[in-house]
C-alpha cells in the first residue's frame, strides 16, 4: 500500500480565520495523504473544518479573513500552500478539480451548459471551439446524460438536481484531472439519485484512475465508495484508517459515538446512542483533548495534555490517550519502572 | 384497541399554474394526488419519499396550513375541511407542526419566552405569571434550562433551536404533532439526541406523530407504520417491519436498495433507477412510476393502480399485486 504513488500530501496544515472576535483555527494541524487511484473520505460534522481543509488545497479559502498560516500541501513536488495565483489557475480544473454540494449554485444560470463546459476546456487546452464542443458532448455522454448534444444548448434551470451534478462532474473530469475533490457531492440529492452519482464516481475512479478526495458527513456514503477514511473533529484529524476499519472497529471515542448514533436500517434498537454535549467552538491555544468534555472515557490526562496522533498499525492512527497507555507500558516495562 | 385519531381520505392538493397575458390557469401541479391513510392514537406514522413527492404538502394540507383541493381530513370526530376559520383556529391547539429548518421557523427578534408563550396566549392563558411558569416547564421538558428563556434564537445551536421548536409545539398539550423533516438539518450526533427526545415526549404525553422525512433509516427508527410516497401518491403503507423486510412496491424496493449503509459487510442487490422523477405538472398516465419501473407492464401505462390492502395491514398501489394481473 505505502509504495503507491502519492498524489497529494498535506502536512500539518493550519488554516485560520482572522475575524473581529479573534483568530479562529478552523483547520488546526491536519495531515493527510491521497494515493493514485484511491478514494479518501474526510468525515466529520458541520464546523469540523473538513471543507476548509479541502478549500485550502485549491487556495479557495476566502482571504481575508482566511489564511493558511502554517503547513504545506505537496502536489506533484510542488507546494500548493505557497503557489502563486497564476500557477493555481493552471492547476484548478486541470490537474485538480472540485465539485461542490450545491449543483444549483455552482453553475452560472445565464450561460448554457455548453458555454460553461467549453470555457473550462478551452482555458486549459489549446483546441478550437468546435473541438471543445465535441469534447463537452463526449464528457456528458460519459457521465450518463441522455441527448448530450441537446443539453449543451440548455440552461442550468432546465435540468434537475441530479443532472446538474452530473454536468458538474463532467466539467470537473473534462481535463482529466489527477485529483477530484468532491465536497458533499450527494448531500443535496435524493437517495435514488445519490446512488446513481456514487455509481458514476466509482466508475470514473476505476476507469481513469482518478484519485478522489471525498468530503462527507454521511458514513453510508463512506462505506459505499471510500478506501481510506480520515475522521475530523474540531479542526483536527482524530482517526485515520481503511473504511472497513473505521466503520467496523472505530478506535477513537468520537468515531465510536458517531457510528453508534446512526439509526441503522437493518437493526432494531430501542434507544439511539447520543454523544452528550455539543461540538466546542474553535479557539486558539486550547489545551487537552478537544473531545474530552463529551468523552465517556475521559480521565485527568485528557484535560491536561493535548494528545497527538498515535500510530496503531501501518495505516491506522488515533488521537486518543487510551491507546497511548499501551505504548507507554511497552516503553516503560524494559526499564523496570 | 386504539382509536383512529386522524383519518385522511382522498386528500388532493393541486397548485394552479398561471400564465399568458391575463394570468389564466394553464395547468396544475398535482402535488398531492388522492392519498388516504389513518393514524391511530399514540402511533407514529412515518411518511417517506424523495423531494417533490408531496410529503410536506400533504402534512400542511392536513392541518389546513394550505387549503386542500379535495378530500376529507377527519380529526377525532370532526371533519377539518368543513370547519370555518374560527372553528379551525380553536381546534389548532390540538394539532401542531415542527418544521425542518430551526433557523427559519423561529422569529429572530423574539426571545425564546415570547416564542413559546405566544401559542399559550392565543389559546387563552391570560395570566403572564402562569405563562412564564409554563415556558420554564416546557424548556426543561425539552432539555433546555429555564434561564435560557430570555435569550434570542441566534444564541442557540441548531439542535437547541429544534428543541425550542418542539417546546413551542408542545405548549398547548397537543394530541397530534406533524413533524416535517425535524432532523434533516442536524448533524448525526445531534440528530440522535432530538430523535430520542421526541420518543421520550411521545411516551410522556401520549402524543401522536406524523413524521415526514426523506431519510429512510431515521423513519425506520422512529415510526410504527411507514407510508411511501411517489409523485403525489401513496404507493405503499404498512408496518415498518414489513416495509423494510419485504417491500412490495418496486419503488420501495429501489428506494431501500439505494440507501448507503455504514456497514461494509452488507452486500446488497442494488436496483439503480434510471432517470429522474417526472414532473408533477404532467405526471405519466397510469401508474406514475411506470417510466422508471424495472417491472413495468403494458397495463401500468394505461391504468392507475388502486391503493389496496393486499395483505393484512399492507397497502400497495401496484398492478403486480392487483386482480388485473
Amino acid at each position: 500500500m505505502s509504495d503507491q504513488e502519492t498524489v497529494l500530501e498535506m502536512n500539518d496544515l493550519h488554516t485560520h480565520f482572522f475575524t473581529d472576535s479573534g483568530e479562529i483555527p478552523a483547520v488546526d494541524g491536519v495531515s493527510l495523504r491521497v494515493n493514485k487511484g484511491e478514494v479518501v473520505g474526510i468525515v466529520g460534522e458541520s464546523g469540523c473544518g473538513k471543507s476548509v481543509a479541502s478549500l485550502s488545497i485549491m487556495q479557495l479559502v476566502p482571504s481575508p479573513p482566511g489564511r493558511i498560516v502554517d503547513g504545506d500541501i505537496q502536489f506533484k513536488g510542488e507546494n500548493l500552500a505557497t503557489a502563486t495565483e497564476k500557477r493555481m489557475r493552471k492547476i484548478r480544473g486541470n490537474e485538480i478539480s472540485m465539485i461542490f454540494q450545491e449543483p444549483m449554485t455552482s453553475l452560472d444560470p445565464l450561460f448554457t451548459i455548453g458555454n460553461q463546459m467549453e470555457e473550462a476546456i478551452r482555458i486549459h487546452q489549446k483546441i478550437s471551439k468546435k473541438e471543445a464542443r465535441t469534447k463537452a458532448a463526449d464528457m456528458l455522454k460519459q457521465v450518463g446524460i441522455p441527448r448530450a448534444e441537446a443539453i449543451l444548448d440548455e440552461h442550468p434551470h432546465q435540468l434537475s438536481g441530479g443532472m446538474r451534478q452530473r454536468v458538474m462532474i463532467a466539467m470537473a473530469m473534462s481535463c482529466d484531472p489527477e485529483l477530484l475533490i468532491a465536497d458533499e457531492p450527494t448531500t443535496a440529492l435524493d437517495v435514488t439519485i445519490q446512488a446513481q452519482i456514487l455509481d458514476l464516481m466509482r466508475k470514473l475512479n476505476k476507469e481513469n484512475d482518478t484519485a478522489i478526495l471525498l468530503i462527507t458527513h454521511d458514513l453510508g456514503v463512506v462505506a459505499e465508495i471510500c478506501d481510506r477514511v480520515v475522521v475530523m473533529y474540531a479542526g483536527q484529524v482524530v482517526e485515520e484508517g481503511t473504511a472497513r476499519e473505521i466503520l467496523k472497529d472505530p478506535k477513537h471515542p468520537y468515531s465510536q459515538g458517531l457510528i453508534r448514533s446512526l439509526p441503522k436500517l437493518r437493526e432494531r434498537e430501542q434507544k439511539l446512542y447520543s454523544i452528550p454535549g455539543t461540538v466546542p467552538k474553535p479557539k486558539m491555544g486550547r489545551v487537552g483533548c478537544r473531545f474530552a468534555d463529551r468523552c465517556p472515557f475521559a480521565f485527568d490526562r485528557c484535560y491536561e495534555e493535548t494528545p497527538s496522533l498515535i500510530q496503531l498499525n501501518n495505516q491506522r492512527t488515533s488521537r486518543c490517550f487510551l491507546y497511548d497507555k499501551e505504548a507507554q507500558e511497552d516503553a516503560e516495562s524494559p526499564v523496570g519502572s | 384497541m386504539p382509536n383512529p385519531l386522524l383519518e385522511v381520505n382522498g386528500l388532493k392538493k393541486y397548485f394552479d399554474i398561471r400564465g399568458g397575458v391575463f394570468g389564466r390557469k394553464v395547468g396544475d401541479v398535482k402535488a398531492v394526488d388522492d392519498i388516504s391513510f389513518t393514524v391511530m392514537e399514540g402511533e407514529i406514522l412515518g411518511i417517506v419519499g424523495e423531494s417533490g413527492c408531496g410529503k410536506s404538502t400533504a402534512g400542511k394540507a392536513i392541518l389546513r396550513l394550505i387549503e386542500p383541493t379535495a378530500g376529507t381530513v377527519r380529526f377525532e370526530d370532526k371533519d377539518l375541511t368543513e370547519l370555518n376559520a374560527e372553528e379551525m383556529r380553536k381546534l389548532r391547539h390540538n394539532m401542531q407542526i415542527i418544521f425542518q429548518d430551526p433557523y427559519a421557523s423561529l422569529n429572530p427578534r423574539h426571545t425564546v419566552e415570547k416564542i413559546i408563550s405566544e401559542p399559550l396566549k392565543v389559546h387563552g392563558m391570560t395570566s403572564a405569571a402562569e405563562r412564564k411558569k409554563r415556558v420554564q416547564e416546557l424548556l426543561e421538558t425539552v432539555g433546555l434550562s429555564a434561564y435560557q428563556a430570555s435569550r434570542y434564537p441566534h444564541q442557540f445551536s441548531g439542535g437547541q433551536r429544534q428543541r425550542i421548536g418542539i417546546a413551542r409545539a408542545l405548549a398547548n398539550n397537543p394530541k397530534l404533532i406533524i413533524c416535517d423533516e425535524p432532523v434533516s438539518a442536524l448533524d448525526v450526533s445531534v440528530q440522535s439526541q432530538i430523535l430520542n427526545l421526541m420518543e421520550e415526549l411521545r411516551d410522556k404525553f401520549q402524543l401522536t406523530y406524523v413524521f415526514i422525512a426523506h431519510d429512510l433509516s431515521v423513519v425506520k427508527h422512529i415510526s410504527d407504520r411507514v407510508g411511501v410516497m411517489y409523485l403525489g401518491r401513496m404507493v405503499e403503507l404498512t408496518t415498518k417491519e414489513k416495509l423494510y423486510e419485504e417491500p412490495k412496491h418496486p419503488y420501495t424496493q429501489a428506494l431501500l436498495s439505494a440507501v448507503p449503509e455504514p456497514d461494509p459487510d452488507v452486500v446488497k442487490e442494488r436496483v439503480i433507477l434510471q432517470g429522474d422523477v417526472p414532473s408533477p405538472e404532467n405526471p405519466p398516465a397510469g401508474c406514475a412510476f411506470h417510466t422508471r419501473c424495472p417491472m413495468a407492464m403494458d397495463i401500468c401505462k394505461e391504468l392507475r393502480p388502486q391503493f389496496e390492502e393486499i395483505e393484512d395491514n399492507h397497502f400497495v398501489a401496484c398492478h403486480l399485486y392487483g386482480d388485473a394481473q
